[in-house]
């Protein structure tokens, strides 16, 4: 995939010919990797106890608190029937420890202490699921910064 | 039960997993071979045993890491350490923290701007570069990230180039990652092996 279809500089709206298109180019192989690492933590071979739709619909849903609208739209077109959890505030009964999990780890992040994981493991999450889990919102707690960086980058470009 | 440690330091400490690692002797040969285990590196941490529940993951992590951190041209590696910091302190990833911190200092060869940033926070004495590039990896690290077209003026007014504000803005952002990693999964806990 070129840099530029990737998923953080087709919805940063950086113009080509840009000085901060100039920057990104020079970069392109980071881009790309990204692009490589969204491909692991959405729609990974082995997605254990989070199918894609469902990691489509929490992509979207920390999308939102970062408050990424553009993005969040993107992951919900994947999420199919799982797209009611995107919402934040939405709730499911047999997912209720996963999405206050998820909620904590995007937005509360310093007041992560260990019993949040003891939550998640009294629930009966795997070890295995809850690493998977870490990664899948820890990479979009990545790219939305870094969308959002580009972002103002190129607002603010003479 | 170890010491946990809450406070900022360049002293890095030792990482302890909250959920159980993966076992070496148990390891799929995809896990062996994104942990790079050979018969003469036989040594892999707790965290990277740890990440290897999620191999997938871990495998393009790894050399994404590598390269915001510490591929050639753009900003230079004290400022990406900067930059790692900032978000470290904002999420309050005592371990990242202290690597990242330590780091700047050995590539700085002065411990200044660190120590006045574990003494002061957000309040400390640095200079006009400084002050620009740990404000907006602080501002941005905040959920939700909140740097403004005011934190992007302040870079470009202390001189930094575009191609030094993207690695700025990947290196601050790759630690809102590591973060999530580090902090949630583990605690950072005084070393056996040192006084």
């Amino acid at each position: 995939m070129k840099h530029f279809e990737t998923t953080i500089l087709a919805r940063s709206g950086v113009i080509s010919d840009s000085n901060v298109a100039t920057a990104a180019t020079a970069r392109a192989n980071i881009f790309e990797m990204s692009q490589a690492a969204e491909q692991a933590v959405l729609r990974p071979k082995d997605s254990g106890a989070f199918a894609h739709d469902l990691r489509a619909a929490l992509a979207a849903r920390v999308a939102r608190l970062a408050e990424d609208g553009a993005l969040a739209a993107y992951y919900l077109a994947d999420a199919g029937d799982k797209a009611g959890l995107a919402e934040p505030g939405a709730s499911d009964t047999d997912l209720d420890a996963v999405l206050t999990f998820v909620d904590r780890v995007a937005n509360q992040t310093r007041d992560i202490v260990a019993d949040d994981i003891k939550g998640l493991q009294a629930a009966g999450t795997s070890d295995a699921d809850i690493v998977r889990l870490c990664e899948l919102v820890a990479f979009l707690a990545y790219q939305t910064r870094v969308i959002a960086g580009l972002r103002l980058m190129q607002d603010t470009s003479a | 039960m170890s010491h946990v440690i809450h406070k900022f330091t360049r002293k890095v400490p030792q990482w302890q997993p909250r959920v159980t690692p993966v076992k070496l002797a148990e390891a799929t040969d995809e896990q062996l071979e994104a942990l790079q285990v050979t018969p003469s590196n036989t040594k892999v941490s707790d965290y990277v045993l740890t990440l290897a529940h999620d191999v997938e993951s871990l495998s393009v992590r790894s050399p994404l890491f590598n390269a915001i951190m510490y591929d050639p041209g753009g900003m230079s590696r004290a400022e990406r350490e900067l930059g790692a910091l900032g978000a470290s302190m904002v999420n309050r990833c005592i371990f990242c923290a202290a690597v990242h911190a330590d780091r700047h200092a050995q590539l700085e060869k002065d411990t200044r701007v660190t120590d006045e940033l574990f003494d002061k926070g957000e309040n400390a004495d640095l200079s006009p570069r400084d002050r620009a590039i740990f404000d907006f990896a602080r501002k941005s690290a905040e959920a939700p990230p909140a740097a403004g077209p005011e934190d992007m003026d302040a870079l470009r007014k202390a001189g930094l180039t575009d191609a030094e504000i993207l690695d700025l803005i990947l290196s601050s952002a790759l630690f809102g990652w590591a973060n999530r990693l580090m902090h949630v999964l583990g605690d950072p806990v005084r070393r056996k092996d040192t006084s």
